[in-house]
């Protein structure tokens, strides 16, 4: 709704003294302290001879929501002003939002006016369940709220205050009242906020880092931190064993002779399914990826997008590999910074497993896993005795070895019934692919993009399956077409939006449609 | 009560004669009943009038003082039938609690109060959670007031003006025999402001004085023939006694210019957006003053005929502003002018909307709309036609994620919908019959169970009507919260599944407080509470309805259990409700317990384990399975980074609490294998130390050697 159609546009009029009634608001997320920030705002306010009023609708004790604060104060000239008790639409001098979609539902109810309204928002990201439940990424899309503030309001202060508060080891509401400070809105000295701050009592050295950090970015005497949402990961470096050095420095070469758009790519997948495997699982990749070349032209997306699924198809999760990644060093140091764990503290870590027959007869030598599978008794056995949740202390010596032991299963995981499988299934959408791409290369980067849709274990893994297939499946209908791959795209980011499938089925019907 | 101290609201009732009172409107009107000598106080928590109980339950030592006797009553029925101690006595009381919902549940008592009629002040203090953020259904408590003859104050929404209404009401309620409501907004409640305190004052007559010294009269009790005498009473007597002191004593109040051609008639409470929107067309300053006329209903039941005609009187229209739906006030005034034969244009509905909240735009559209119709030259020309070019802005609603309220981080209540989930991938779907409270949100993603709720403690009952003619065909799950059972669900859930051989499941999530209205105690909490008794067993008080089948789940998080308990209850051969009491601390409560007490445990040297979770992040193939059976707030999405993967994985913040809830469902469902659950052990024992090293090194040998053979990420 876009209330600035409305036929009344109108602007408080002040008092006969000229006085003027500053109405703020401030849109958080259950549980951001929006009511210490509502408080603090109002203590400022009283400070500086100011009357002001704060209301807000908590709604129940979750703190998951978004709630609304509102405060409205005026220079105290000995009247009481009359307050009033909620935002009005295209009333409101400040708006201040807590996080980014937050901003974007404030300027969508009406309260950030262009000429009017400055904007203090947090710009990092609490995604809603919505968001959370896609299998693919469901995420918002921040950039075109951020865009929607700058034409919505007069002034925008936004950054990712969230950083400054846990880089100062506070929350929120303390950068935010930076913020606000610093954007100059409200006509209180600096120091005035700091007092109330101090005041407070509770974690003030704290709070004042994150108002003050908050405060000279809102200034624009320092930078904002960059956002949390695109890490850059760090270029994973190998370690190699003496002995396995010469062999690892010829794979590498062979990088080289791939063209520069692929090296990237490739050179991350070669590193990937080395770690997982071997070298010589290595050259099998550097294969792959050579074949897509030979049919590919520049700009290679079809050679870039083999490295990289490949390199995912190669890599498949079974037990050996996650006992592998649970039992690594790296990874005990990894935990310890997650969890921070201080020197003079032990750290316990329990791993969740539940091995189905499944899991357990695939991890089986060729012959003597298919054998197993077909003795039912003995999986109903199994079901009955080892088909339940297992607890894995992997900081104690006897958890750890029975993984270690797991892991060590890596040198013949080629002579596993699970290699033999997923190895069908690779070669047999590869080969797909590469006989596609020989009339229509765009066409065969998707097929090859669709490999995203594998992942998750047991069930998870099925559905994933189950939907490549129904995807792959719409191939022929699609071949020859000039937007097939326009299609398979849209196939794939159909399976990947809901989990039911239905909008992927609804997809398919239209394909089916024009292809009839 | 909840593991929360009012300690410094308590400190406030304790203010006196001159002092400045600073805080929330419903602080200030527990302040107010103690500076008018209540005698007695009781209610049911709910927004937004908990605070009231919450501050009283921990001030049992004014109370003591001051001989006045507070107690949280077992529901909204059992707070008016408390009011009965004004019947024969000369004691003012004050019952408060959420309305329209509360005043439902209320309302057998208070026809039979009403009937009688009181002699010590007896005063209704009902929170109206009306409008955006209301967790209840759009009703007006109005009704309850015309139908059982009570009288409803409405006063405007300044602190000042609240506490003179505590006092108003209960001299009114005095004067006209007659049980007084004093309807105060959800905003109200919560707006932070001042007023200036007087001495608390002990009642004149205590509970105690009364109990020594009983007295009754026939008259008053609700049996014909004193019935009929009572509805006479009603209208020859009380009604007349409350108009006299309306207008004696100025209740309602006007402003502007009393020769004014058109006028307004509103609300108390609707008063201060009333005159923004009239400062917003440049009528009234900052201050309210204004010339536009204004009667100021602060008593919006009954209303007084001569006063109303008395300001329409040489008006060409006047503006009725009545927020909610039916028009009771609106109908009233048109009546009685019609029967008068009066020519002034009534407005009201119509200029303004029908139902919904009156918000600052709603209120200006229709005063600008008003005004531009019957008196458009005293509207400033700027105001009536759009004074600045609309600014297209971009439309965000295909893009912004809705943020309904959900479970807390932890909450117990996640692993018995997740447990459910996994059920129906099972059984199938079954009817589901949701109640009141924090378990209402199983019917938002990511869980989607639950078909209808029809009141607190009524879930059950509302499965009433499913019986199943097949035996073993599908039964309905109920659930029901331990503060929904207490409150009514015992007899109209429990027992009635009992009596008519229902053959359905019945869920009591128990967290130990009546958790979605701030934590309060009740008879099943497990907390010591020095006034009240605690640690009642749901259990046994199933058994003894009658349930022969009930099973109690002690540690909700076991979701393997959960499950496999539920599936049990909807498959076994057993006759009768089956009942599950899924019993778990709420976790928000629980953390306000825990975590000072860990802090300072660890201060002291003593040993401390503080459980997290975690997702390896190379295991985690970002297929969010686990967060479509969690909605966790501290189970999210994040990017790796890795330009070989596309989606984002799972990733928990600091902000979890290591309930265990993810690692049990990852289990339960058989998801994967990417949670950890760490123990970060504070103060370890120096044996505890040891062997871990020797751990280490041995680990770490093994990792050394399985590295020095093959090329892995360093």
């Amino acid at each position: 709704m876009n209330m600035h159609s409305k036929p009344i546009v109108a602007r408080r009029s002040p008092g006969p003294d000229g006085e003027k009634i500053i109405t703020l608001a401030a849109l958080a997320v259950g549980g951001q302290g929006g009511g210490v920030l509502t408080n603090w705002i109002v203590a400022v306010a009283e400070a500086n001879g100011y009357r002001a009023q704060s209301t807000s609708v908590a709604g129940v004790a979750q703190r998951t929501g978004a709630t609304i604060y509102y405060v409205e104060m005026c220079r105290d000239t000995g009247r009481m002003p009359v307050f009033a008790l909620s935002p009005a639409i295209g009333d409101v001098d400040i708006m201040i939002a807590s996080e980014l979609m937050e901003g974007g539902r404030a300027i969508m109810r009406g309260f950030v006016t262009p000429g009017r309204t400055t904007m203090i928002a947090s710009t990092h990201r609490i995604p809603a369940v919505s968001e959370k439940v896609a299998p693919g990424d469901g995420r918002a899309n921040g950039p075109e709220v951020i865009e929607a503030m700058g034409i919505a309001a007069d002034h925008v202060v936004a950054f990712d205050m969230e950083t400054i508060a846990k880089k100062a080891g506070s929350v929120i509401s303390s950068s935010l009242l930076g913020g606000l400070a610093g954007s100059g809105a409200l006509p209180f000295p600096k120091e005035s906020y700091e007092e109330v701050i101090r005041a407070s009592g509770r974690g003030v050295e704290a709070s004042l880092r994150a108002f003050n950090a908050a405060y000279d970015v809102a200034q624009g005497k320092t930078e904002a931190p960059v956002l949390e949402e695109a890490p850059k990961a760090p270029v994973p470096v190998l370690h190699v064993p003496e002995k396995l050095k010469k062999k690892w420095a010829a794979l590498e070469a062979r990088l080289t002779a791939l063209p520069t758009e692929v090296q990237e790519m490739a050179g991350l997948g070669l590193k990937k399914v080395v770690d997982y495997q071997d070298v010589a699982y290595g050259a099998q990749y550097l294969d792959m990826v050579d074949k897509a070349v030979a049919l590919d032209e520049a700009p290679y997306n079809l050679s870039i997008n083999a490295a990289k699924y490949c390199a995912r198809a190669l890599c498949y999760d079974d037990i050996p590999r996650v006992a592998d990644i649970k039992t690594r060093a790296t990874r005990y140091e990894r935990v310890k910074g997650e969890v921070v764990v201080k020197d003079d503290q032990v750290l316990m870590l329990t791993e969740y497993f539940h091995p189905r027959f499944e899991e357990f007869a695939t991890t089986l030598p060729r012959g003597l896993g298919r054998w197993v599978q077909k003795r039912k008794g003995f999986e109903a056995w199994y079901e009955k005795r080892f088909d339940k949740g297992r607890r894995i202390r992997t900081d104690s010596v006897p958890g750890f070895l029975s993984l270690w032991v797991m892991s060590s299963l890596r040198p013949i995981r080629r002579r596993l019934l699970r290699h033999e499988s997923e190895m069908a299934h690779v070669d047999a959408w590869f080969a797909t692919a590469l006989e596609v791409a020989k009339t229509d290369r765009k066409l065969a980067a998707e097929v090859l993009a669709n490999y995203r849709l594998i992942k998750g274990y047991s069930d998870t893994h099925a559905r994933g399956l189950s939907k490549f297939a129904k995807v792959m499946g719409a191939l022929d209908m699609l071949k020859g077409r000039d937007d097939a791959a326009d299609w398979m795209r849209r196939l794939r980011t159909a399976a990947l939006d809901d989990v039911k499938g239905e909008k992927l089925d609804g997809a398919l019907d239209t394909v089916r449609s024009f292809a009839a | 009560m909840a593991e929360r101290s009012f300690a410094k609201e308590v400190q406030k009732l304790k203010q006196g004669e001159g002092e400045t009172f600073t805080g929330e409107g419903i602080l200030a009107i527990t302040k107010a009943l103690l500076e008018n000598g209540v005698g007695y106080v009781g209610g049911y928590q709910g927004s937004p009038i908990s605070h009231l109980m919450d501050v009283l339950a921990d001030a049992q030592e004014i109370l003591g003082e001051l001989g006045v006797h507070f107690e949280a009553s077992a529901s909204e029925a059992t707070a008016t039938a408390m009011l009965a101690a004004s019947v024969h006595y000369p004691i003012r009381g004050a019952v408060t609690y959420k309305s329209v919902v509360g005043t439902n549940v209320a309302s057998d008592a208070l026809s039979n109060l009403a009937s009688g009629g009181v002699t010590g002040g007896a005063l209704i203090i009902v929170g109206e959670d009306y409008g955006e953020g209301s967790s209840i259904m759009q009703e007006r408590t109005y009704a309850f007031a015309m139908k059982s003859q009570v009288w409803m104050l409405d006063p405007r929404p300044n602190l000042p003006s609240i506490v003179d209404a505590v006092g108003k009401g209960f001299e009114m309620s005095e004067i006209s025999n007659t049980p007084v409501m004093l309807q105060v907004g959800i905003r109200s409640c919560h707006v932070h402001g001042h007023f200036t305190a007087s001495d608390n004052k002990r009642p004149a007559m205590t509970v105690t004085d009364a109990l020594e010294n009983p007295k009754r009269k026939l008259d008053r009790i609700v049996l014909p023939p004193a019935t009929y005498i009572h509805e006479a009473e009603k209208l020859t007597k009380r009604k007349p006694a409350a108009e006299k002191f309306i207008v004696d004593q100025g209740i309602n109040e006007r402003f502007g210019n009393p020769a004014g051609k058109v006028g307004l008639i509103v609300q108390g409470g609707t008063y201060n957006t009333v005159i923004r929107a009239l400062n917003r067309l440049d009528l009234a300053d900052i201050y309210g003053d204004t010339d536009i006329d204004m009667l100021v209903l602060n008593c919006v039941y009954p209303l007084v005929d001569q006063q109303i005609l008395d300001f329409c009187d040489g008006k060409d229209a006047v503006l009725i502003v009545e927020e909610g739906h039916p028009n009771y006030i609106e109908q009233q005034i048109a009546h009685m002018l019609y029967k008068q034969g009066k020519a002034v244009k009534l407005e009201g509905k119509g200029m303004l909307p029908m139902g919904g909240e009156y918000t600052g735009q709603v209120m200006v559209d229709g005063l600008g709309a008003f005004f531009a119709e019957h008196a458009a030259d005293l509207l400033p020309v700027a105001k009536v036609a759009t004074n600045e070019e609309p600014v297209e802005i971009p439309d965000l609603s295909q893009t912004l994620p809705a943020r309904p309220p959900g479970f807390c981080t932890g909450c117990p209540e996640r692993p018995i919908f997740a447990a459910t989930k996994l059920v129906e991938e099972d059984l199938g779907e079954h009817h589901i019959s949701s109640d009141i409270g924090c378990h209402l949100f199983s019917i938002m993603p990511p869980f989607d169970l639950g078909a209808t709720t029809m009141g607190y403690g009524l879930g059950p009952a509302s499965a009433a009507a499913f019986h199943n003619e097949n035996k073993g065909g599908r039964r309905s799950i109920s659930f029901v919260g331990d503060g929904g059972f207490w409150h009514n669900g015992l007899t109209s859930s429990v027992g009635n599944a009992v009596f008519n051989k229902s053959d359905n499941v019945i869920v009591i999530v128990d967290n130990f407080y009546s958790a979605a209205t701030g934590g309060q105690d009740i008879l099943s909490s497990r907390a010591e509470n020095k006034t009240k008794q605690t640690q009642n067993s749901i259990v046994t008080a199933v058994k003894g309805m009658g349930v022969k089948w009930v099973r109690q789940i002690d540690r909700t998080y076991d979701v393997t259990k959960v499950r496999d308990t539920l599936k049990e209850a909807l498959t076994t051969e057993e006759e009768g409700p089956k009942v599950i009491v899924a019993s778990s601390e709420c976790m928000l409560n629980k953390q306000r317990r825990v975590k000072p007490e860990m802090a300072k445990a660890a201060k002291d040297g003593k040993r401390v384990v503080r459980p997290r979770f975690g997702v390896d992040e190379d295991v985690c193939t970002g297929d969010h399975a686990c967060m479509r059976l969690s909605g966790c707030p501290s189970l999210s999405v994040k990017d790796t980074g890795d330009p070989l993967r596309d989606d984002p994985v799972a990733a928990i913040d600091q902000t979890c609490v290591g309930c265990g809830n993810c690692g049990e469902v990852a289990d339960a469902a058989v998801l994967c294998p990417s949670f950890y659950q760490a123990e970060i052990v504070s103060n370890p024992s120096e044996s505890e130390k040891r062997r871990a090293s020797r751990s280490r090194r041995i680990i770490s040998w093994l990792q050394t050697r399985r590295d020095a053979k093959r090329i892995a990420f360093a």
